[in-house]
């Protein structure tokens, strides 16, 4: 028998005479909280992975003192955000400044929800059948938190980068929900877990019939289209430091500015982890004989790749500019995004599966 | 003593947001804070659609309405000048008059339906729910399909208004 | 199934731990302001105004424009699904032709905006 987390809840309750009725419930508030402590581990190690990555390809060593090869790092970074004065600035607009990182973390934890991390109902807190359009429309909710930051600051610096950001935000968003549309589209089904099971097995018995087969151009707009969303150089125009101070969260400190840095950390392996599943079969092996390995590395492991390679390019490439920032998303990605959804419909019309 | 069910209290609960972030918007003085509470009133009908499991509704009501039209007029507000900096005040003492006939209108239609179907509850909620988007598209792609591809000609021309009424005409080279 | 209570869970429990570390950051900070410390930074000069005031106009169209390809967007995703559904009843053919004119007639508003300028940050 497979150990679920309901099943040991079940256990517990049994042993300690709590109705049974209280059990779904709780095993909802254990697996949030699960979810939530996933995320503050994540990327806690992504910081570090991207100072480490960084600093090999940049020729240096990164964080190398706190604790064994400086993994205790951003732990240590962490409680010093913590422990650090929260200053707003006497002019800003008091109570949207505080909630804005709050507008801008909620959403960045809440995708969470629907990713399959593994096979089965287990491995996913809820896989709503709405999936793929539900990361579309929770994703649209950090653009109001970012201008009421920029807003509540009260500072032109803020408020400039903050209407840059949401610019690019919303520009980028159309190319990222129309890529996202083609793997709907293959599978007939906009629930993760459906899209990663129609992605099953593989042709001439080696190659896996993931959806980037078809898909090479739609995984190109949508890895673009995500570097834009999740603020990545070459994207980075939002805070770019040599025009903008540091764009919306200028004014930001301790905690508040901890918020903003976690979504904007907990929203890069979003992306990527959402690439894998679309594209790159999610939990599936690749290749059925590999399958003793469990479907959680498969899923962690593809997601780990993908973040690599962004964080690669954000330390190799230089900053776009703002114009062409804007123009490559709405001349190039959008209609390459148009072509690749009716290339996508031929595929499903004329290809048996 | 009737008993109230969880969905009865989720939507009383969204329901007091609604009504309560609405009367904020008509009366706050700022007129971003209006903003704010205007995209929380959103969202709560987004909630409402979820306790009708009107799943495709909730996600395009919260990528549409929060997502784009609250940030448009976030947008519209900065190339406002002099409505950022100045808390206006509502001039017209009598503007709670024009929304009482359409509130009392609306409430007569609703309750003339609750009486006609016996006092029943019109929301089926014995049934599970269905997922509703394949049945959205599929009524997209027969019955509506002529409204269907109006809507298509309706955001042209909505794109073309918008375009000529927040663009004056410097037509440049297609670069 | 879906469980609809399990979305407002994950907003509960977001808003929850945001709150609870701003507290708790707020319990062992140090709370020391000054005047300057106060002041919105804006490169060491000393800020000229608040910052309420009118922007550039550009920044408003990308906004128009999304608004409209979002709506798009949002009726290419039914279709999407029921594709597949659609080709199983032999109707394939007929749902593709119907999302290429939808399809065919926004482009002809994206190339629209596109002669005029406006996806043109200047």
């Amino acid at each position: 028998m497979q150990i679920t987390l309901t099943g040991i809840i079940r256990l517990v309750f049994e042993r300690l005479h709590i109705p049974a009725n209280w059990v779904a419930p709780t095993v909802m508030l254990v697996a949030s909280v699960i979810v939530l402590f996933f995320i503050l581990f994540v990327v806690l190690y992504l910081i570090y992975g991207l100072r480490k990555i960084m600093g090999w390809i940049q020729a240096r060593i990164g964080p190398n003192r706190v604790g064994p090869y400086g993994l205790a790092q951003t732990i240590a970074d962490a409680l010093k955000l913590l422990a650090k004065e929260d200053i707003m600035p006497a002019m800003a607009d008091k109570w949207p400044f505080i909630i804005a990182p709050i507008i801008v973390f909620v959403p960045a934890y809440m995708v969470y929800l629907v990713i399959p991390f593994g096979k089965g109902g287990s491995w996913v807190a809820q896989d709503l059948s709405i999936g793929v359009l539900y990361i579309s429309a929770i994703l649209s909710i950090p653009i109001i938190g970012i201008i009421t930051a920029g807003w509540a600051s009260n500072n032109k610096w803020s408020l400039l980068g903050s209407f840059r950001a949401a610019a690019q935000l919303v520009s980028y968003e159309v190319p990222l929900a129309l890529a996202m549309i083609p793997p709907v589209m293959l599978a007939g089904s906009m629930s993760l877990q459906g899209i990663v099971h129609a992605q099953q097995g593989v042709w001439f018995g080696i190659f896996p019939k993931w959806f980037l087969a078809t898909q090479i151009l739609g995984f190109a707009i949508y890895m673009m289209a995500a570097l834009a969303e999740s603020n990545l150089i070459p994207f980075d125009i939002m805070e770019a430091e040599s025009e903008l101070v540091a764009g919306f969260n200028t004014e930001y400190s301790g905690m508040k500015f901890a918020l903003f840095f976690l979504a904007e950390f907990a929203g890069m392996f979003t992306v990527s982890a959402i690439a894998a599943t679309l594209f790159l079969g999610g939990w599936l092996p690749i290749h059925p004989a590999l399958s003793f390995i469990p479907p959680v590395f498969w899923f962690l492991g593809k997601t780990l790749v993908l973040i690599f390679v962004l964080m690669w390019i954000r330390s190799t490439l230089p900053r776009v500019r703002v114009d062409q920032l804007m123009s490559f998303g709405w001349k190039v990605l959008i209609p390459l995004a148009l072509l690749n959804i009716v290339w996508t419909g031929a595929v499903v019309l004329f290809f048996p599966r | 003593m009737p008993t109230i069910t969880l969905q009865q209290f989720m939507f009383g609960a969204i329901a007091l947001v609604i009504l309560g972030s609405a009367i904020l918007v008509a009366t706050l003085r700022n007129i971003f804070h209006c903003l704010l509470f205007l995209a929380l009133s959103f969202l709560g009908v987004a909630g409402v659609y979820l306790l009708l499991s009107a799943d495709f509704l909730a996600a395009v009501q919260v990528l549409v309405y929060i997502g784009a039209i609250t940030v448009l007029m976030m947008f519209a507000l900065m190339m406002t000048h002099r409505v950022m900096t100045t808390d206006i005040s509502q001039s017209l003492t009598q503007w709670w008059l024009a929304p009482l006939p359409i509130a009392l209108g609306i409430f007569a239609v609703l309750f003339r339906v609750y009486v006609r179907h016996g006092g029943q509850a019109l929301v089926d909620t014995k049934h599970h729910a269905v997922p509703t988007t394949g049945i959205i598209g599929q009524a997209l792609l027969t019955r509506y399909m002529l409204p269907f591809e109006l809507a298509s000609i309706l955001l042209l021309v909505a794109m073309v208004g918008a375009i000529i009424l927040a663009k004056e005409d410097k037509s440049d080279d297609p670069a | 199934m879906d469980n609809y209570a399990y979305i407002a869970l994950f907003a509960v429990i977001g808003v929850a731990f945001s709150i609870f570390v701003m507290l708790l950051s707020w319990a062992i900070r140090p709370h020391r302001p000054s005047k300057v410390k106060l002041e919105p930074y804006e490169c060491g000069e000393i800020p000229f105004g608040n910052a309420w005031r009118q922007f550039k106009v550009g920044y408003y169209i990308f906004a128009l424009v999304f608004v409209i390809f979002d709506v798009e967007a949002i009726f290419i995703f039914p279709w999407a699904k029921e594709l597949l559904n659609f080709k199983a009843k032999g109707l394939g053919v007929f749902a593709f032709a119907e999302m290429m004119i939808f399809i065919a007639i926004l482009v002809v508003g994206l190339i629209y905006a596109w002669r005029k300028g406006v996806l043109k940050w200047d």
